[in-house]
């Protein structure tokens, strides 16, 4: 299975020392958390990692290769990204948009087969979007287009789910339920790297946790040994009271 | 069948419309020939076209009406097709042929050798050549130091297109008064001056048959630079082929008719509010329905005031104005 490594890679936030060089090695079953303040890199560490933004020095790996070496629609096959813009200036609906996610497997003048139709209503139905399907996309609240998103990446069907804030705009149900798509995803061999803002959902949801600093410096490893509430303190520049609830570690930050 | 099904426009779904259009587009090309100072009546065209009839009217049609019909429909097939792809490349779907300032490089081109007392067809190649110029500096331009924009690119053809109307105008004034005419035909669009319509009728045909099998990429692409370079896309040069062939389209569009408005703007945006953004579906139909459009304009100018005839572009604005207003105020 194929492993996404970082090699000294220093992503580029303009304006920012380099700080410390990334040498990540990421295994497909493992769900990787990003956990940082704003403006500490995390998007710009997911674009760098999906091949989409250079970085200052340094290379990412995918399957034992540099990205640059691979070719954009082989890639297309193998990283999936949900991005936390989107762009809907043009009308499409629920069920058009999903299906864009079978784009690298289709050459020119193919159309997409019925069982490819069917991937992508599989898709609606597991992100609980089937009644939705024939609305425009631009008619959703802002909940439903962050599922629409999941389900397009669930339709592209990827070795490796590179997730900006998963949770966006959701409510607790689908919080719940997209994370446990996630988890399902990881279990059948896929690799999860998943930018989040919420500590407690990272606590829960993650096997792996890297904390990114604001002055670029980084540290990383098994969730159990990062979920350090010093670390986390100095992280968040916010004092955190540690409280368990169903057996499991809950941070509520501290007023 | 359920929803899913239903809202995903399979193979089956997607040759109805173009059929209709198609219809349309025959209907309007059957309109063009019989309508004029001379109405031909049905069965004297059947003659006509089956190589027989009165040579009155194997003139009208054969030598007048028909290449003069068949121009129209190409030109206003390659304005919409060119509008078409405009809007995905500057992921806006508001954008026109025009909207980077190529009609008015054009313009200022065509301007400059009525001016000089150039016959038409060396005003259409320097027409062209304007276009080209326009074209290339707005790229230039937009790509500057750094990467382009969508944004910048649109902006800086904006800036373009008014440094080019203020030009016509400067043009304009100092031009003797018995030019003026031509020249304010020119601008507004004008099917008189189209030779042949073979150039138009070819370019449209073999754009459409580059960007077919592009469909689902310019779909993916007007989802945004990212989304589309996930899914496999080479942005960069997409883009670029837009760029080109949606300049090289309305280029040759505006060498055989001037600059004729809202075609390229309204016929896709209109499109698209019907059958949804597969560009599969809507670059042909933009091409039917842009050359149905202006083959029905073009015939309404010749016929509204004759003896007289009213620049196509008129009618175009006077058409589209109104139902692009309309259909703005109905839209969410």
């Amino acid at each position: 299975m194929a492993s996404l490594e970082t090699h000294q890679l220093l992503i580029d936030v303009p304006g920012r020392a380099d700080g410390r060089c990334l040498d990540l090695r990421m295994q497909p079953g493992e769900r990787w958390g990003v956990l940082g303040p704003n403006g500490a890199g995390k998007t710009t560490l997911l674009h760098t990692l999906a091949g989409l933004r250079a970085p200052r020095a340094g290379e990412v790996w995918l399957d034992q290769r540099a990205l640059a070496r691979w070719r954009r629609r082989e890639l297309a096959r193998r990283l999936g990204v949900v991005f936390q813009e989107r762009h809907d200036d043009f009308p499409a609906t629920v069920m058009e948009t999903a299906m864009i996610g079978r784009h690298p497997y289709l050459s020119p003048w193919q159309r997409e087969s019925d069982a490819e139709v069917a991937l992508a209503q599989a898709a609606l139905r597991r992100l609980d979007l089937e009644h939705l399907a024939s609305r425009l996309v631009s008619t959703l609240s802002g909940g439903e287009r962050q599922r629409v998103s999941l389900a397009t990446v669930l339709t592209q069907a990827p070795g490796w789910w590179l997730v900006d804030e998963p949770t966006n705009h959701l409510d607790l149900h689908h919080q719940v339920a997209t994370m446990r798509l996630l988890e399902e995803q990881a279990s059948a061999g896929c690799g999860v790297v998943m930018c989040l803002h919420d500590l407690n959902l990272a606590a829960r949801w993650c096997s792996h946790l890297l904390l990114l600093y604001p002055d670029g410096e980084a540290c990383w490893g098994p969730a159990e040994a990062m979920l350090e509430p010093a670390a986390l303190e100095k992280l968040y520049d916010q004092p955190l009271t540690l409280v368990e609830a169903d057996g499991a570690p809950v941070f509520v930050p501290r007023v | 069948m359920n929803d899913a099904d239903f809202s995903f426009r399979g193979r089956a779904g997607r040759m109805p419309p173009l059929v209709w259009l198609l219809l349309a587009a025959l209907l309007s090309q059957g309109l063009a020939l019989v309508l004029g100072s001379v109405a031909i009546p049905l069965d004297a065209l059947g003659a006509v076209l089956a190589g027989g009839g009165e040579s009155l009217h194997r003139t009208l049609v054969l030598e007048l009406r028909l290449p003069r019909a068949l121009a129209a429909f190409g030109t206003g097939g390659l304005l919409a097709l060119a509008g078409a792809l405009m809007q995905v490349l500057l992921r806006n779907p508001l954008a026109d042929p025009y909207v980077l300032g190529l009609s008015g490089g054009a313009s200022v081109a065509a301007l400059l050798a009525m001016l000089a007392g150039f016959g038409t067809s060396l005003v259409a190649g320097s027409s062209f050549a304007g276009a080209l110029a326009s074209t290339l500096i707005v790229f230039g331009l937009a790509h500057g130091t750094g990467s382009w924009t969508p944004t910048r690119m649109l902006l800086t053809g904006v800036v373009m297109a008014a440094g080019w109307g203020a030009l016509i105008s400067f043009l304009l004034t100092v031009s003797p008064v018995e030019q003026l005419p031509g020249m304010l035909y020119w601008l507004m669009g004008d099917l008189a001056y189209a030779d042949s319509p073979w150039p138009v009728l070819g370019v449209a045909a073999a754009s459409l048959l580059v960007m077919l099998p592009l469909g689902r990429t310019l779909n993916v692409l007007a989802r945004g630079g990212l989304q589309a370079a996930v899914l496999g896309v080479n942005v960069r040069r997409m883009e670029w082929l837009l760029y080109l062939l949606a300049s090289l389209l309305t280029a040759v569009a505006v060498t055989t008719a001037g600059s004729i408005g809202f075609v390229g703007l309204m016929v896709p945006h209109m499109l698209r509010l019907k059958l949804g953004n597969d560009q599969r579906l809507i670059l042909p139909a933009s091409l039917l329905a842009g050359g149905t459009l202006l083959t029905l304009a073009d015939t309404l100018a010749r016929t509204m005031v004759a003896p007289q005839q009213l620049p196509v572009g008129v009618i175009t604005a006077l058409l589209g104005v109104p139902s692009f207003l309309y259909l703005l105020y109905r839209s969410r």
